[in-house]
């Protein structure tokens, strides 16, 4: 039982924080390649207190309060840079975070942070707060995608110029997406830390930012289900693929090549074809 | 005297730098793709070229080599993955791109081992003296040579030959050129082939420099040359070898003297990062 409970523990974080990129990435069509770097700060936000024997309930808003000002700078500069001038700025940020992590002492350096003391929720209890953290945010996504928020976003993801030609203050809204997109990878940051309870600064870099993006684009960027679907499946996948043992990767990394080929609208995509059209009339 | 050597360093680095990245901006600057997977042929080069010297002992026969079958890879890889997405967002074809990559990264491990290929007989371990107390390797002087060499042909080849003005005419307006009568087709193919082959040989100079070839050789240049191209200013081919220039240096010098509180990939985003804040479009961006 306590290996399910640990693999349903990684799936909702995964959920948790590939759904704080769709809010970004996929409602506000700002694309990211740093997201690694605001589950990193939230991390090591939530580690650092609890060591320091705070509550682990209280680091949670501590955690997203750090993550989103780093957000609110990373926002500033989707302001300036646009389209793929942002995805490798955000990149350089992912690698700017590993590479400040990696100098400094008080982070633990290269050896990164151990020790991270227990939650006092046990696993079952932190399990549930997981998955509720998760099911709340995908609830506020869909609610927010519905409201007249939602709306703006897709106007700004579609043509910023029209946007800003309807009146639409672009830049506060880029910036409020930046902020509730990264205080969630944040809180997901801090779960992160209590569920593996070690912290090394290659954890939050290029791959890990990579792999979410990865997430919101096989679910269907913008799509809440698709996207917590592909999470739940490829945050366990590699577990899965134990069996093909060293192949693991080159099949992981086949699969989403196939996905991004014969499907690139996502899995959400995908489902909306099988609906709308039947299996047999396709195409 | 240490300024000196450090600035010959970064030009070193920066050349090498400048092969790989030139492909990865003619791809971007023709399709809109950011060709990630332009690394796995960087990698295919040094592998061929390790190979082919082993078995030949020729350094020319290798380089030969790994251009023209990296070359005929690359364009296998615009035919297969990247045509059929041309209709979708870019980063769709970003994300197969880096499948590609990672793929490409265990298909090495799996065939060639996980420890890397080295020379048997190295090639050019000499050395030159400049001038006292200062010296070059022939495989550093080699470097330079031939990115010259490789970089004044192409802009002569793209400035002077039907080919290269067609080629240019369907970068600035694709539609037009084909009205025209360039074939859009066999452009897109050339330019997968020569960018490709340009990493290819940059592979084999880095596999000379380092005489080890690994598996996973690829991944600094797979994100570097993105930064390279972006700081250049998507596509221009100008900025981009003054971005890889400039980065080279910067690397060089940034890890000696602040290398205490960066290490070299954030001195070099650092770097991208506050010049884009200055100029959005990059060094020498369009518009």
């Amino acid at each position: 039982m306590a290996y399910e409970i640990t693999l349903l523990t990684t799936m909702a974080i995964s959920v948790l924080f590939a759904l704080s990129l769709n809010f970004i990435s996929g409602f506000c069509g700002q694309i990211s390649l740093g997201h690694a770097a605001f589950l990193g700060t939230g991390a090591y936000t939530s580690a650092l207190l609890t060591k320091a024997s705070v509550p682990f309930l209280l680091t949670l808003p501590l955690a997203a309060m750090t993550a989103a000002l780093l957000g609110v700078l990373v926002g500033l500069t989707s302001l300036r840079v646009r389209h793929d001038f942002l995805a490798i700025t955000t990149m350089g940020v992912a690698f700017l975070f590993v590479g400040i992590v990696r100098q400094q002492d008080f982070l633990g350096g290269e050896i990164g942070v151990s020790g991270i003391p227990p939650t006092g929720l046990g696993r079952v209890g932190f399990l549930i707060l997981a998955i509720s953290l998760a099911a709340a945010f995908a609830a506020f996504s869909l609610y927010v995608r519905r409201s007249w928020m939602g709306f703006v976003f897709k106007s700004i993801a579609d043509n910023e110029d029209v946007a800003r030609l309807l009146g639409i203050d672009v830049p506060r809204y880029k910036l409020a997406a930046f902020v509730v997109g990264t205080a969630v990878a944040g809180v997901a940051g801090a779960l992160y830390a209590h569920h593996f309870r070690f912290l090394a600064p290659d954890s939050f870099g290029f791959i890990e930012s990579v792999s979410v993006l990865a997430m919101v684009i096989v679910g269907g960027i913008g799509s809440v289900w698709g996207v917590a679907f592909a999470a739940a499946i490829l945050s366990v996948l590699p577990l899965m693929f134990q069996f093909v043992n060293d192949f693991k990767l080159l099949l992981y990394s086949a699969l989403l090549f196939a996905m991004m080929r014969f499907s690139p609208d996502g899995v959400a995509g995908l489902v909306r074809r099988f609906l709308v059209t039947g299996p047999r009339n396709r195409g | 005297m240490l300024s000196v050597e450090l600035f010959v360093q970064g030009i070193v680095q920066g050349s090498i730098y400048a092969l790989i990245a030139l492909g990865l901006t003619l791809v971007y600057g023709l399709l809109r793709i950011l060709h990630v997977a332009h690394a796995a042929l960087f990698t295919l080069g040094a592998y061929i070229g390790v190979l082919v010297t082993n078995q030949t002992g020729s350094l020319p026969l290798a380089l030969a080599a790994a251009a023209l079958f990296a070359g005929f890879v690359g364009m296998a890889i615009y035919k297969l993955a990247y045509e059929p997405l041309l209709s979708r967002p870019p980063y769709i074809a970003l994300i197969a791109s880096i499948a590609l990559f990672i793929a490409s990264e265990e298909i090495y491990r799996i065939t060639f081992g996980p420890y890397g290929l080295s020379f048997v007989d190295p090639p050019l371990q000499g050395q030159i003296q400049l001038f006292s107390g200062f010296y070059l390797k022939h495989g550093e002087v080699l470097v330079i040579g031939l990115s010259v060499t490789l970089l004044g042909l192409l802009a002569w080849l793209s400035s002077s030959t039907r080919t290269g003005i067609a080629w240019r005419a369907t970068v600035t307006d694709p539609e037009i050129a084909q009205a025209c009568g360039v074939n859009i087709q066999s452009v897109r193919y050339l330019n997968f082939f020569i960018g490709s082959a340009l990493a290819a040989i940059a592979g084999v100079l880095v596999a000379l420099l380092n005489n080890l070839v690994e598996p996973t050789m690829g991944s600094v240049p797979s994100y570097k040359a993105l930064a390279i191209i972006v700081l250049g200013g998507l596509g221009s081919i100008r900025g981009t070898l003054l971005a890889a220039m400039a980065l080279g240096v910067i690397e060089a010098f940034g890890t000696i003297y602040i290398g205490r509180m960066l290490d070299r990939d954030a001195i070099a985003f650092a770097f991208l990062i506050a010049v884009l804040m200055v100029r959005p479009r990059g060094l020498l961006g369009a518009r």
